[in-house]
């Protein structure tokens, strides 16, 4: 593996690509992400962007993007990256564009297009070995029409759709576990507030070739129920609690690019959110919190 | 140019061939697969430099033909049926990107219940999304369409996605003779895509497709597509002119056959119409007036050339391929509109027939000019009929008995139909 630029946070990209403005939320956790990853991945870039909150960066006469941008559909922004790919290819191997005037093909969707609707072309564009990045800010809803529950929403979250005592029932689906189980080119999750890890992660995936995954988990103040101000502790906390685990599949195996231990105990990072407020007033939920638990310290005793 | 024996399917194999289309997304689907098979063996064996990709859907297949013709090549896909709405999110979205291109649909009856075998029904779900429409009667014409909607498609005045249809079995599976034109006859009256304003690369970043805010901006693209649409009405004309004087083969928006001293005239789409016309032959033997109208032209609706046909006949019969639920058959309603209000208009006999491929024998066809004859005597439009005979009456009730005893035999409770 070749050495990282990102070595420490002042090698980080200093001037920032994405324009200011947009109609994201104070705090958004999927907008930092997207403008870290921009700054590393460079204005030679076409997002093709499925329905959701970040579908509003783009709107007439205004981007902020320098590159390009197609706004596809909820469920096809993949298919949209593989058409958007094989004419790029075509005119550049019939002569019809200079080679150096090609773009890298970034799909950018939320969580219910990469865990639900799109699945299906996302699916396709694997097997396929489409040449494409793939970029999931998961936000853990379906934040644009009022953070009902998805496919990523997490076990007992209260959301628009499960707002009863116990939350959400269903469980939080493996992603990251369905791309790697296909031998992708490249899968990596990252957060907007571990600059330093997303940063290396899209040099690597960068360079690559083939279908490449970069699963942001995307705090989301609205959604989740925090003051934009606490976005950043939130996200920390995701980390050091061992919810949202930072890895990366490459050459066929998966490596955490960060252990923690000890561990914070996910009740501090649930305790910020009004969405798992009901696990703890008006009485607190013993059994549904350490069961919570019991899972995180699962995952990890496979890792360590 | 050679003269072969095609099949309707072929025949849109070859438009895309001859057109040079780039790329090809793809998904099976019956009737439709022998298309994408043929384009498929033709890249194969090295005879059409296009790249073809199978897709996990046809919603998936519009999104990339839409997303690749943004791009700047030429594209042509294929699909029918439950493939056709499958992708209805996309079709009417990637019409608005304003990115040409040909899709060949070949007709087929729409679930439920399941069938293979055609109408229009499918074709006319896609009748409001900015895909420009032709309907193709012959296997000649589904190739010749094919050329003639490239053009059209990507005229700077126009550039809107076209449908070009053929009905299933009846013209994609029947074989016919066609003249293929010669390529480089094709290359002078089709010139390479030129991709305007479209296209995404480094030295050009370009924004597609971008959300709007309230519905000033919102009527203003919509209209924008609309106006493009009645263009295409002119454009139309432009380029089967040249179509026709390269290769003599002339096509209107608007078929007439038999029509100028016409009584009564039969109105349909498609390859039925080709059983009007030998009706038509038979009853102008008989000694009476009558003749067929019908339009190549869906979208854009070419109101006036209809009119022009239609006024001066004194009844006429039109024949639906297709089933508004709770309306009845849709091109009666869209001619009705257009001859509102027109002086010496005929008076219009409604007719649903041909659903799911059922045939139209030469007798109902005598017999729905009797009905538009009677029509135009008393003024007063019939109420609207099914073509539908007794005897297939007896043999559904012969069904039904069946399906009842088998219920019964399974020891379920019978519904008495
Ligand atoms: C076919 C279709 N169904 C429903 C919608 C409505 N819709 C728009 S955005 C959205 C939520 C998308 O969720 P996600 O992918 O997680 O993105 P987020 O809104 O969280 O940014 C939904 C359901 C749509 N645009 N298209
Ligand atoms: S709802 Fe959440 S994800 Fe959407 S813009 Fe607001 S903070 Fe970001
Ligand atoms: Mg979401």
């Amino acid at each position: 593996m070749s050495e990282s630029h990102y070595r420490h946070m002042k090698d980080l990209p200093s001037t920032h690509l994405l324009g200011a403005g947009t109609a994201m939320c104070a705090g958004c956790g999927g907008l930092q992400a997207v403008h870290e990853v921009y700054d590393v991945l460079g204005e030679k870039t076409v997002f093709v962007n499925a329905a959701g909150c970040m579908t509003l960066l783009s709107v007439y006469p205004f981007t902020p993007f320098r590159g390009s941008w197609l706004y596809t559909s909820m469920a096809s922004a993949p298919a949209g990256a593989q058409g958007v790919r094989d004419a790029l290819d075509l005119l550049v191997a019939k002569g019809r564009l200079p080679a150096n005037d090609d773009l890298q093909v970034v799909v950018l969707t939320g969580d219910g297009a990469a865990y639900g609707m799109g699945l299906s072309s996302t699916s396709g564009a694997i097997d396929r070995g489409l040449d494409f990045i793939y970029l999931c800010y998961d936000n853990e809803g379906y934040a644009n029409t009022g953070q009902q529950s998805s496919p990523a929403t997490p076990h007992a979250a209260h959301t628009a759709t499960d707002s009863g005592v116990l939350g959400h029932p269903g469980f939080k689906k493996d992603l990251f576990g369905i791309w790697v189980a296909n031998r992708p080119a490249y899968a990596a999750t990252v957060i907007g507030t571990e600059p330093l890890d997303l940063a290396r992660k899209i040099e690597r995936a960068k360079d690559m070739r083939g279908p490449r995954l970069i699963l942001a988990l995307a705090p989301c103040p609205s959604g989740w129920g925090f003051d934009p101000g606490e976005m950043a502790e939130i996200g920390r906390l995701a980390v050091r609690s061992g919810v949202w685990p930072l890895k990366e599949y490459d050459d066929g195996r998966v490596v955490h690019t960060e252990i923690r231990r000890p561990r914070v105990p996910v009740e501090e990072y649930l305790v910020r959110q009004e969405r798992f407020r009901h696990l703890f007033e008006p009485e607190r939920n013993d059994a549904e919190l350490s069961a919570i638990q019991a899972r995180i310290d699962a995952y990890w005793e496979c890792v360590d | 140019m050679s003269r072969m024996l095609v099949t309707g399917n072929a025949a849109a194999a070859w438009g895309a061939r001859l057109a040079r289309a780039d790329y090809v997304p793809a998904f099976p689907i019956t009737p439709q697969t022998e298309i994408i098979e043929t384009l498929g063996g033709w890249i194969e064996a090295g005879e059409l430099d296009a790249r073809m990709v199978t897709l996990d859907s046809e919603h998936s297949m519009l999104t990339a033909a839409g997303a690749a013709a943004a791009t700047g090549v030429r594209v042509f896909t294929a699909t029918s049926s439950q493939g056709l709405l499958y992708a209805m999110e996309m079709i009417y979205t990637v019409a608005g990107w304003r990115a040409p291109f040909v899709l060949a649909n070949v007709s087929r009856a729409l679930a439920a219940p399941i069938t293979l075998e055609p109408d229009h029904n499918d074709v006319l779900a896609a009748r409001d999304s900015g895909f420009l429409q032709l309907h193709a009667a012959t296997c000649q014409e589904v190739l010749d369409l094919t050329l003639l909607a490239y053009r059209l498609s990507e005229d700077e005045g126009v550039r809107l996605p076209i449908i070009v249809n053929l009905d299933g079995f009846y013209l994609s599976f029947t074989r016919e003779p066609v003249q293929i034109p010669e390529p480089s006859a094709v290359d002078a009256f089709l010139p390479a895509f030129d991709p305007g304003g479209l296209g995404f690369s480094a030295s050009r970043p370009v924004s597609q497709a971008v959300a709007v805010l309230g519905g000033g901006p919102y009527s203003y693209f919509r209209y924008e597509m609309h106006e493009a649409a009645r263009n295409a009405l002119a454009v139309f004309d432009q380029v089967a002119a040249d179509f026709g004087d390269r290769f003599g083969r002339h096509y209107s928006p608007v078929e007439s056959y038999r029509c100028d001293d016409a009584e009564i005239a039969f109105v349909m789409m498609g390859s039925f119409a080709t059983k009007a016309k030998d009706a038509v032959d038979q009853l102008r033997d008989a000694g009476q007036a009558v003749g067929l109208v019908r339009p190549r032209m869906l979208r854009p609706f070419p109101d006036q050339a209809l009119r022009d046909a239609l006024v001066g006949r004194r009844g006429v019969a039109v024949i639906d391929q297709n089933l508004s639920m709770g309306l009845g058959g849709v091109l009666h309603t869209e001619l009705s509109a257009a001859l509102c209000g027109v002086p010496n208009a005929p008076v219009l006999a409604s007719f649903v027939g041909g659903l799911g491929g059922r045939d139209i024998g030469a007798s109902e066809f005598f017999a729905m000019v009797d009905v538009a004859r009677e029509a135009a005597r008393s003024g007063m439009p019939p109420v609207p009929r099914l073509l539908y005979t007794r005897s297939e009456l007896r043999e559904m009730r012969k069904l039904q008995g069946i399906a009842a005893a088998e219920r019964a035999a399974a020891g379920q409770p019978g519904d008495g139909a």
